[in-house]
């Protein structure tokens, strides 16, 4: 189909070539990176207007004045989706995996160049397809980022359920095509490509990462757009996939015998691996980044690798315990969450191996190994609560509280952007050239980690004392009064630590253009992007294979010449 | 391990890099002795098509996967009566035009044979071309048919089948919506044209090659690659259809 497609293609002139329709990786991750950083200012924008809101209900606000019910439920749902798809599965994937794949692997590009800039323009498009939900008549859908039927299904639920929900669920269907060229792109340049010597498991974590969350993209975004295509089908086409007999308004839909679980299932066989989509790549930075600057090799690579794989694939088993409120079989949900639990011991390997690969390491506390740690803490508070609403008898009296938030905001909101700045700190020097401001990343790091923990632990204070999720008035449910001090200060927490992003936006931008010059390997790090010229070349090793001879994470080898090996040094020093 | 030596200032890693020279170029050039280094050679190619399209055919797999799990749930499922205030089974099996199917089965078959002689036309061209370009051997014309374009009739001929198996649905009063039976039977049926309809946008791709002089092992990978996608779009068809007997 695309395989005619000359793989190495010369290297383009003239600006739309080069940095719009460019078939280079490097430029593609680079656009996937910016389309993500919009999207999570636009999204973070959104969840202050929500925390203002919570607080100061009649507080009048610039454009959209005091916000209606519905405005709030439009909230939730755009901050919902815009940070899932567009930042959370987008930014990690899309553009490090994008970026560093075929350069940790030792291949000149990807291996569908043509398909890969097709997927990042499909992105583009169905970004922007969302970003139109706001402005059309009615506003952006309520059905929060489930999209949960009966309500998603039906043109007439609400204010926003009309165009705007038509939109939305367009959207997505365009992000899965997209998601899925790529997926596909990774797992065959990933099998296909490796340079001579790097065998799987000679692959930098990051790549496993990657290989890892490709497969599952791959598996679940098919699912989701065969439910995105019935949603549109009973929206727009009268049918009763996901509608059972109803009225609205004291008229009957018209619609009847469907089931709304079903369109649960349907979502949530992909909403649970999504969930993984997001975090995997972070687990793949981290432990880059923490074997890097402590100067040891990883503790247990290859428990590493089997760990990720036996969370992808017990991933795929896991989504009924989204739905234990929907009077699920007793003995499914048992099944349910005994699996869910079971997640917990690969979760608890990656967590050992990385306490172990810190353990009397020379640790070097740069920002990204700061961000790295960040990660570690975040996934353990976050992940702790895993197996609380993994249970049923649990999880129903908290399901609909603010716990809920917290607990996945913790692990797959901030754990997986702590792995973002990871890994934006971490490579932007091989990126762009220059290297960003220490100082100013530390005031980023310290500000943004104390300020997430002060919103979301919290939140689980809130949740368990019942505060209830999605209400847009709180202030009028008397039981609720003792707790409003405390949304108060997340409220400020949350205005803090946006203000935060703001150092980091501009050290990144100042960084782009001011920063000072970066040598080639300035974390003295051993995987092969760092071998190669900084920037790199538009082939990426200049017209040369690489031939690897080592394992990723060679540091500290005793008789080395050095405390570390890269992956390209003469073997010899392999067998310690 | 952690009591190897003090950190050593690293030395530019350009220093690694100076044993590069003697690193052996990418391998290979293009099909038919074209010197065109640095590009993949030809069974590298064929292979990463392929490759790619196994893994693109896992998704659309999922897909009906999906569907299928959610037409047998479906089936099953009791619905609420208002009129009756009982619990009821309001699945109507749709008449299913199955003549038609099992002659438009019959096309597609035949298309999916016609492809895989081009294929392997396509396959036998680009194995004898070096021998082909010796001076003073000549081969033996081999008859050649037009299965690229005899397939893309086929394959459109089963398309307007598909849409007179519509058209028949229509006259017998099931449409998309009036039951959820016929509702899983425009989806699955309409699903699985649009994938085709897919695989005669590539043919035609690979027809437009052909015009366009690319190189033949180019078209190979294309029409190779094509035509295992369309064997798999035939095997899903006869999947959907038994589904939609069987299982009605």
């Amino acid at each position: 189909m695309v395989a005619q497609e000359s793989h190495q293609h010369a290297a383009p002139q003239g600006f739309i070539r080069k940095y719009v329709f460019s078939l280079d990786h490097k430029v593609i991750g680079l656009q996937y990176y910016f389309l993500a950083l919009t999207a999570v200012f636009v999204g973070m924008f959104l969840s202050l207007l929500m925390r203002i809101h919570l607080v100061w209900p009649a507080a009048a606000l610039p454009l959209l004045g005091v916000i209606k019910p519905e405005t709030y439920l439009s909230l939730v749902t755009m901050h919902g989706t815009i940070m899932v798809f567009f930042v959370l599965t987008t930014a990690p994937q899309g553009g490090f995996g994008n970026y560093f794949l075929p350069i940790q692997i030792g291949a000149p590009d990807m291996a569908f160049p043509v398909l890969n800039m097709l997927s990042f323009w499909t992105t583009f498009v169905a970004y922007v397809v969302m970003l139109a939900a706001f402005f059309v008549v009615g506003g952006a859908p309520l059905h929060g980022w489930t999209g949960y039927a009966p309500m998603s299904a039906l043109q007439s639920s609400g204010p926003g359920e009309g165009l705007g929900a038509d939109l939305w669920i367009t959207s997505i269907a365009i992000f899965c095509i997209a998601s899925l060229m790529g997926a596909l792109n990774f797992i065959t340049t990933t099998l296909d490509m490796r340079a001579k010597g790097m065998s799987m498991f000679r692959m930098p974590l990051t790549c496993w990462s990657w290989f890892i969350t490709a497969i599952l993209g791959l598996l679940a975004f098919g699912v989701l757009l065969s439910a995105g295509i019935l949603l549109l089908m009973d929206r727009n086409l009268g049918t009763s996939f996901f509608l059972p007999l109803g009225t609205i308004n004291g008229q009957l839909t018209g619609h009847k015998g469907g089931s709304p679980l079903l369109w649960q299932h349907l979502f949530w066989f992909f909403g649970h691996p999504e969930v993984y989509i997001a975090i995997l790549p972070g687990m793949g930075v981290a432990s880059q980044v923490l074997s890097t600057f402590s100067r040891k090799p990883i503790f247990g690579y290859k428990a590493m690798v089997y760990a990720m794989l036996s969370i992808g694939l017990l991933g795929f088993m896991v989504w009924g315990h989204h739905m234990f409120m929907s009077g699920m079989s007793p003995y499914s949900a048992f099944a349910f969450s005994v699996m869910t639990m079971a997640i917990g011991v690969p979760s608890a390997i990656k967590t050992f191996n990385w306490l172990g690969t810190l353990h009397k390491g020379r640790i070097r506390f740069h920002s990204p190994m700061l961000f790295a740690i960040g990660f570690v803490s975040l996934f353990v508070s976050g992940g702790l609560s895993g197996p609380f609403l993994a249970q049923p008898a649990l999880d129903i009296p908290l399901h609909d509280t603010a716990f809920v938030p917290a607990h996945f905001h913790l692990i797959m909101g901030v754990a997986a952007i702590f792995g973002i700045f990871a890994a934006t700190y971490y490579w932007f020097p091989k990126m762009f050239g220059r290297m960003m401001n220490e100082r100013l990343a530390r005031i980023h790091f310290f500000l943004t980690l104390i300020g997430t923990y002060c919103v979301f632990m919290p939140m689980h204070y809130l949740g368990l004392a019942g505060q209830p999720r999605r209400y847009s008035q709180l202030t009028e449910l008397a039981y609720l009064h003792p707790l409003m001090g405390l949304n108060t200060f997340m409220t400020y927490a949350a205005i803090v630590t946006a203000a935060a992003q703001l150092i980091f936006l501009f050290n990144l931008l100042w960084s782009m253009f001011k920063g000072p010059k970066a040598s080639d390997n300035p974390w003295e790090a051993t995987t092969l992007e760092w071998t190669t010229a900084t920037p790199p070349p538009h082939d990426n090793f200049a017209g040369r294979t690489p031939v690897v001879n080592n394992g990723p994470y060679e540091y500290s080898v005793p008789g080395a010449p050095r405390d570390y090996v890269m992956q390209t040094d003469p073997a010899a020093v392999a067998a310690h | 391990m952690a009591s190897f030596t003090p950190t050593v200032p690293a030395p530019h890693p350009t220093t690694s890099r100076g044993k590069r020279g003697d690193l052996p170029p990418i391998v290979g050039s293009g099909g038919g002795g074209r010197p065109d280094p640095g590009s993949p050679d030809y069974g590298a190619r064929l292979r990463r098509a392929r490759l790619g399209l196994a893994a693109a055919l896992t998704p659309i797999g999922m897909l009906f996967v999906a569907f299928t799990s959610a037409y047998i749930v479906r089936q099953g499922m009791p619905t609420f009566d208002p009129h009756t205030n009982t619990v009821v089974h309001d699945w109507i099996p749709v008449p299913l035009p199955t003549v038609l199917f099992l002659v438009n089965t019959c096309v597609l078959l035949l298309s999916s044979v016609t492809l895989e002689c081009a294929r392997r036309q396509l396959a036998r061209q680009v194995a004898l071309e070096p021998v082909n370009s010796i001076p003073g051997v000549s081969l033996g014309r081999e008859r050649k048919l037009p299965w690229l374009a005899l397939t893309i009739v086929l394959g459109l001929c089963f398309l307007v089948g598909q849409w007179l198996a519509w058209s028949e649905l229509a006259t017998r009063g099931f449409y998309v919506a009036t039951n959820p039976s016929s509702s899983f039977v425009y989806l699955l049926t309409g699903g699985h044209a649009v994938h085709l309809l897919g695989g005669i946008i590539a043919l035609l791709a690979a027809g437009a090659a052909v015009m366009l002089h690319r190189p033949l092992a180019s078209r190979r990978v294309v029409v190779d690659t094509t035509a295992w996608y369309w064997h798999f779009m035939a095997l899903l068809w006869i999947y959907i259809l038994a589904l939609l007997e069987f299982a009605h």
